[in-house]
């Protein structure tokens, strides 16, 4: 198929992608496929988001200081969110990683992008790690799904939730990273016409979990 | 470098054929075997809803007769039928049945673009529909919290089904969940990125635009369910109190609950509920448009007006679902924010019933036994529309919530409108999908009886609540207020409901009559226009197409085009060999 006539730009461009024939997006099946998983994933977290503010109105009891529970006490000094900041610094850190690895994929310099995509994964690994420090933290400290020592019985329920949700789908990104960047040394795509996209529809993936991350983050910790 | 699309591409072609008879017909990839599994199953769990129906409608008509139904069965009963019909099969059977089969066959595609994905999806709907029905067989039965599964009662001691009842019904809505978006992911990519060459948007046959949106919106409104259902799981396992404020209950503190927010459940469940009204009746509006024109031999009217149309209606069923919660409380401004969005829907919804109407006008009508049902459909339909302004409005919804008439209401608009377009379009599809014919008279006997029996069913019921006679209750007892009549008609609701449930044994011994020695069946016996008609075999093979795929030219609504010898030119037909119809914008390459 030719594809010889330019196609036009701004919002004629927007007319003549959904008016023409076979497909709507210039785009992998399974890109475009990634992309509306993760807007129904994303109504997932926004739910979450919504009923947490919810409880949090509704509750009666005070609401804990997020700063004082999640500080980190350092040589004697109390750091507010310290921990939490690393923590977001690593995360952000990997969708650094991951999109060097989507340019090297589109490169075809399969080294190069398996080890990006490990290390990203690897990254990813580290984030759920200091989590389940921070879990085991605030478990030590009497938190819990029903109750906790600081105020409201809805402040452990929400952060259980929601960061359990979120850490999930961390976990899964990094196992799905991990097969991805296992095939992508291994030659699997090459027998299967050499296409990378598989690379970018993970980060898609990647990138969103990161973004949803930072919505939690303000939303949780900040506010 | 221009990109290539990908149906173009060489290596995209190949198919494996499966040759034993477990990929061919149990592990299948084929969107068509996956199609017949999901109705299979869908129409299987529906008999069970019809079941708990009959049995409810025993109990309302003759109470104090049946000592096998007791107040705890009959909630058991009502929430069983609720969420079956509701989600298992009408949602099941529209989105994963028809859409299965139709969109891939009317965008002529060779099958969905993830067919495993698309497999999975079938299997894990299957597990939740055990899982579901395993609840009848735990300690306790299974949950009797109504099928919109309020907190705190759904998950309180008194409350049937409190012990693995609802904790069965909620793990089996996240499968559902799950398969759900296994599949709609597949729908709304094989709509939007692999249709064949010629296939726009704006020539897809309104089936595939109703079952289109109708999957976008359930790809938004199920994460509201799956977020309730967790939440409530957790509430009831771990003690959270995301829902559950601090309560008493007989006279005691039972629990440690503190805080929570039983009306939190309720924006979210209904955030997923109303959409669902929409996800299922889309594609009934779709479906109907379609039969509606073949069957008349005319063209739909105002092909453009209807598309858009199905589009409004997904995109303000998002921003309606609080006319729900009228009597729950809520500030004045919101409820007049929500009957104000509620009665806009009604605009495009009209609209719709008035092209369907004029689709009618003047054309050549077969009433052959699809053409019937979709018929029977705008009467039903309409019916149920104009009780749904009433509710719609706070001032009357207020005293008709919690009586018969919103029962009659949904029935008539979700309940006996969507079912009757899933038996007209299994009788326009059948000889497709088996290549066989039915039995015509046994079909149009088949919808008499259950077209005017619903009526009889639900015009008393609309009375029923306007003499006040609450919902949900098991027996009605003496009380003041009603006439002894009352109790007469619900006595006659139930007879009719009996017979009407009796009557769709026609319908199965019609497929199985058509199975075992149907009339062998012509390609396109309707001589309709889409795609799927014009398939090189009937019913179509594995890829669908043979070896080339089809090429569309025109939309899907050329009958009875003057100047040409037949009375309906397919859309693969070249404009060389036939006069263009209507022409609709379609992008040159």
């Amino acid at each position: 198929m030719s594809e010889a006539v330019a196609e036009p730009q701004g919002s004629a461009g927007v007319v003549h992608d959904w008016s023409r024939d076979k497909q709507v997006f210039g785009m992998p099946w399974g890109k475009a496929m990634m992309w509306f998983f993760l807007l129904s994933d994303t109504f997932i977290f926004s739910c979450f988001l919504v009923g947490y503010m919810k409880v949090r109105i509704s509750t009666t009891d005070p609401w804990p200081n997020p700063s004082e529970v999640f500080g980190l006490t350092v040589f004697g000094q109390s750091v507010p969110l310290l921990l939490i900041a690393i923590m977001t610094f690593v995360l952000i850190t990997s969708s650094g990683t991951m999109a060097l690895a989507v340019n090297m994929g589109y490169r075809k310099d399969r080294k190069k992008t398996f080890w990006l995509m490990v290390a990203t994964a690897a990254l990813g690994a580290t984030f759920v790690g200091m989590q389940a420090f921070e879990w085991t933290k605030l478990i030590m400290e009497g938190v819990r799904p029903w109750e906790n020592p600081f105020g409201a019985a809805q402040f452990g329920a929400s952060f259980f939730m929601i960061t359990g949700f979120h850490g999930m789908h961390v976990s899964a990104g990094v196992i799905y990273l991990l097969v991805v960047a296992f095939r992508v040394r291994s030659g699997f795509y090459e027998k299967r016409g050499g296409k990378y996209e598989i690379v970018e529809i993970a980060g898609l993936y990647w990138h969103f979990v990161d973004l949803v991350w930072v919505f939690i983050f303000a939303f949780f910790y900040l506010w | 470098m221009g990109y290539v699309a990908i149906a173009d591409r060489d290596h995209e072609e190949e198919h494996h054929d499966p040759d034993t008879f477990i990929t061919k017909y149990i592990w299948s990839q084929d969107h068509k075997v996956i199609a017949i599994q999901y109705g299979i199953t869908a129409i299987f769990v529906g008999v069970i809803a019809l079941i708990l129906s009959a049995m409810m409608r025993l109990q309302l008509g003759f109470p104090d007769t049946f000592s096998f139904i007791t107040p705890e069965n009959y909630y058991q009963f009502v929430t069983m039928h609720g969420m079956i019909m509701v989600i298992y099969l009408l949602t099941a059977l529209f989105l994963g049945g028809f859409g299965n089969y139709l969109i891939p066959l009317m965008c002529g595609s060779r099958d969905m673009v993830f067919p495993y994905m698309n497999m999975l999806s079938f299997w894990v709907y299957l597990l939740s529909v055990i899982i579901l029905l395993a609840s009848f067989f735990v300690p306790g039965g299974s949950t009797g919290a109504g099928w919109t599964l309020y907190p705190p009662q759904a998950i309180m001691q008194g409350t049937p089904g409190t012990d693995w009842g609802i904790l069965l019904m909620l793990a089996s809505l996240g499968v559902f969940i799950i398969a759900f978006t296994m599949g709609g992911l597949n729908y709304v990519t094989t709509v939007l990125q692999a249709r064949c060459k010629g296939m726009t948007l704006m020539r897809m046959p309104l089936s595939v635009w109703g079952i289109f949106i109708a999957t976008v919106l359930g790809l938004l409104a199920f994460p509201a369910l799956l977020v309730s259902a967790i939440m409530m799981l957790l509430d009831k396992t771990v003690m959270t109190s995301f829902f559950m404020p601090a309560i008493s209950s007989m006279g005691q503190v039972p629990e440690n609950y503190t805080g929570g927010s039983p009306i939190l459940f309720q924006h979210l469940f209904w955030f997923f509920g109303h959409p669902e009204v929409y996800i299922v009746a889309l594609p009934a509006f779709g479906i109907v448009s379609d039969l509606l024109s073949t069957h008349a031999r005319k063209n739909i009217f105002g092909y453009r007006m209807m598309v858009w149309a199905i589009i409004a209606i997904g995109g303000l069923s998002f921003i309606v679902w609080a006319h729900h919660m009228y009597v729950s409380g809520m500030n004045p401004y919101f409820g007049f924010f929500f009957a104000t969005t509620t009665l806009i829907i009604a605009v495009p919804t009209a609209l719709k019933v008035y092209n369907w109407v004029l689709t009618l006008w003047e054309g050549n009508i077969h009433l052959r036994v699809p053409m019937l049902f979709a018929i029977g459909f705008i009467f039903t339909f309409i019916h149920g529309g104009l009780t749904g302004l009433f509710l719609g409005n706070v001032t009357i919804d207020l005293p008709l919530s919690d009586t018969y008439f919103v029962v009659a209401h949904f029935h008539m608009v979700m309940g006996v409108s969507p079912v009757l377009v899933v038996f007209g379009a299994i009788y326009h599809w059948w000889p497709k999908i088996t290549g066989r014919m039915y039995n015509e008279t046994l079909g149009k006997w088949h919808f008499w009886m259950t077209f005017l029996g619903t009526y009889a069913i639900y015009l008393p019921m609309h009375y029923l609540g306007f003499q006040g006679v609450p919902r949900r209750y098991f027996a009605m007892g003496d009380t003041d207020f009603m006439p002894a009549s009352a109790q007469d008609l619900n006595a006659w609701i139930t007879i009719f409901a009996l017979f009407v449930a009796f009557t769709q044994i026609l319908f199965f011994v019609n497929v199985f009559i058509s199975l075992k020695s149907g009339k062998k069946a012509d390609p396109n016996p309707w001589k309709a226009t889409t795609l799927e008609w014009q398939t090189p075999d009937t019913p179509p093979k594995h890829g669908n197409w043979g070896h080339e795929l089809p090429v569309c030219y025109r939309w899907a609504y050329d009958y009875s085009v003057p100047g040409y010898p037949d009375d309906f030119i397919p859309q693969n037909v070249p404009p060389e060999e036939a006069p263009a119809g209507r022409q609709h914008g379609v992008a040159e390459h």
